[in-house]
């Protein structure tokens, strides 16, 4: 006869069971959705380009080599993957810039929201996502018009009488900048704000109180109490900028590869699958580095401080 | 049978035969985007009493990785004669023989047997043209008639000249430029070739496929460009003028297929041998803006077309013309490498 500890143990051990077996269908979708696609691209990283497109099934470590090493095309030596290294680092200092850009701007932004009244601020809130109503393609191209030479910025300076000719900023690093920064802004501003908007505002009034000046008050203050948002819309905005797409071949004329326009080229024209495969795992690899960095030295800073 | 009966089976009969041709009354088409005239599919489903949808792709590379695939569902696609040969090689198209159709009679001559597809027995011509330059003559009163505009820029289009990123076209015509033959693994002429390219960059203003608009707008006074293309800029700004560079210039034709894996196949016949018809493959060619390969169709061609010289090529530049074919994979290859050090 079992005792009454054993029947309950047994039940609990059902329950137990029910619950994996009740969550396995949800388990099991976001195992294969999440990684499965990622392990092709894994296999075929590791596979030979087979002739115009595609791969075939014969294990070569080729295109990795090729993402740090280059052959020569005509005396066969075998250098550092110059190209690779200059595409790399140009979206990896864009995707830098963009978010200090945005976060310039977004910081102020988000102050200035969370210091109005609270109806109000529903409204400025209201108003941070409009851009997110209009596709993509579509804001950029608006950047477009309002940049080219015969557009809105040029036709006022030259209407006005400041320049004789107009300013080329379309297809230039400048252009690809400045779309970016706008596309990604409320991404940072978001955060931000909702870190803002916790912040208790009489911490800010007693360092007033003790005679603190405005710049630390700033520092010593508000940036450590919104430390958390900064980093979020920091993260937000850098990741998708590393990769970002329409925007630079839009503004930037695509004379100069970004990342993904390198990625695509090897699925692309350049007929070379597994490189673009290793490629893609690359970029995979150095954003997840920097955001192990970020992470621990939030971390340990945080960790500090408490200390 | 009392008459019920006989309208019940009647009814049967007529839902059963209207079944069918529904199931039959299909046509999928595979095509690139903007390229396939409303009116002529139309005629098409008024006249055969098929319903017709059509799915666009954007790359030759786009369209035979998808088909490559299997399980399109599309019974027609409308690949490049650079892409022909490995359509055909890889049995991806059903062997339908239009040369044995009865409007093959209109195919002109000289797309009668291609290379890249000798005797027609999988591909109908759906459009051709060429490959040159597009100058803005109020911006550059100078020969234009060279490669020389797009790789030694002159320098009243210095810093507003585009090239169409199409990287064997590019290739292509840099090759003709340095005094190559079209696709040659003559290295002393690929390095010829990189260096003049990469040379050519710093005065490019851009590398992108938008030059209707960006011509249009003045962005690019001058690019590389395809002669529809072209055509419709000359019409929009009587400025813009095609030139057919005189080192050698690229010829395309893009042409419908059957897909084996095709399950409408008798309508995509029809409508092969459909689209060989002279006053279609006019109507095909009055939206897509470029010749079509039939001949007699010059009758009913657009007023504007029918003279253009974007589309007629004018004698003393036919002999310059050469179909491009694509190069073997090693040319590939090193064509992908240089492409990347001039877009590094």
């Amino acid at each position: 006869m079992a005792s009454a500890e054993e029947i309950a143990r047994a039940a609990d051990r059902k329950d137990i069971r029910d619950r994996w077996l009740l969550s396995a269908p949800a388990l099991i979708i976001i195992l294969v959705a999440a990684t499965g696609p990622l392990l092709i691209v894994l296999v075929y990283s590791f596979l030979t380009s087979a002739a115009y497109g595609g791969v075939e099934w014969k294990f070569s470590p080729e295109a990795w080599v090729s993402v740090f090493l280059e052959r020569d095309i005509f005396d066969d030596t075998l250098s550092l993957a110059d190209a690779n290294i200059t595409i790399f680092w140009r979206s990896i200092k864009l995707a830098l810039m963009t978010t200090v850009v945005t976060l310039a701007l977004g910081f102020p932004t988000a102050y200035f929201m969370a210091t109005r009244s609270e109806k109000t601020r529903d409204l400025w809130l209201f108003l941070i996502t409009i851009p997110f109503w209009t596709n993509l393609l579509i804001r950029t191209f608006a950047v477009l018009q309002i940049i080219r030479n015969e557009g809105i910025i040029n036709t006022l300076l030259m209407k006005a009488g400041i320049i004789s000719a107009p300013i080329q900023i379309l297809f230039t690093d400048t252009a690809i900048l400045i779309g970016m920064a706008y596309v990604y802004l409320p991404l940072m501003v978001l955060p931000i704000y909702a870190s803002m908007e916790k912040l208790d505002f009489r911490l800010v009034e007693a360092g007033y109180d003790l005679y603190a000046s405005r710049w630390q008050v700033l520092r010593r203050i508000i940036l450590p109490l919104v430390k958390p948002g900064v980093i979020a819309g920091s993260i937000l905005v850098f990741i998708p900028a590393i990769g970002a797409y329409v925007t630079p071949s839009i503004l930037g004329g695509g004379k100069n590869m970004m990342i993904s326009n390198f990625i695509e080229l090897q699925f692309g024209q350049a007929h070379n699958w597994p490189l673009g495969s290793a490629l893609a795992i690359t970029v995979m690899v150095i954003v997840m580095i920097a955001l192990l960095v970020y992470v621990r030295n939030t971390g340990a800073a945080s960790g500090e401080r408490r200390g | 049978m009392n008459w019920k009966t006989k309208a019940g089976a009647l009814c049967v009969a007529l839902m059963a035969s209207t079944g069918l041709a529904r199931a039959e009354g299909v046509l999928n088409i595979y095509n690139w985007g903007n390229y396939t005239s409303p009116d002529v599919i139309k005629k098409f489903e008024e006249k055969y009493n098929i319903k017709v949808t059509i799915t666009d792709y954007d790359s030759n590379d786009t369209a035979l990785a998808k088909v490559r695939q299997g399980g399109t569902g599309f019974d027609i696609a409308v690949p490049s004669q650079t892409f022909v040969p490995i359509w055909i090689k890889e049995g991806l198209v059903l062997e339908t023989d239009p040369s044995k159709m009865e409007n093959f009679k209109n195919v002109a001559p000289e797309w009668a047997n291609p290379d890249f597809d000798p005797g027609r027995k999988y591909t109908v011509p759906w459009a051709w043209g060429t490959i040159g330059i597009v100058v803005n003559t109020d911006a550059y009163k100078g020969p234009s008639d060279t490669w020389g505009i797009i790789f030694n820029t002159p320098d009243e289009l210095k810093g507003k000249t585009n090239v169409v990123p199409e990287m064997n076209d590019v290739l292509f015509a840099a090759t003709k430029y340095v005094g190559g033959e079209q696709c040659t693994d003559d290295k002393a002429v690929l390095k010829k070739v990189r260096d003049t390219l990469v040379a050519a960059k710093p005065n490019w203003i851009a590398m992108e496929y938008n030059t209707i608009e960006k011509m249009g707008a003045g962005d690019f006074k001058a690019t590389s460009d395809w002669n529809g293309s072209a055509l419709r800029q000359r019409l929009a700004h009587p400025e813009i003028h095609f030139f057919y560079p005189k080192e050698g210039y690229g010829i395309w034709s893009d042409n419908v297929v059957v897909l084996k894996e095709a399950k409408n196949v008798e309508n995509a016949k029809l409508f092969q041998n459909f689209i060989m018809d002279p006053e279609v493959a006019a109507g095909l060619s009055a939206f897509h803006r470029y010749a079509n390969g039939i001949a007699g169709s010059d009758k009913y061609m657009p007023a504007d077309m029918k003279d253009a010289p974007e589309v007629v090529i004018p004698a003393d530049v036919r002999s310059k013309g050469e179909l491009q074919r694509l190069c073997s994979p090693e040319v590939q290859d090193i064509y992908s490498k240089i492409w990347t050090e001039l877009q590094k």
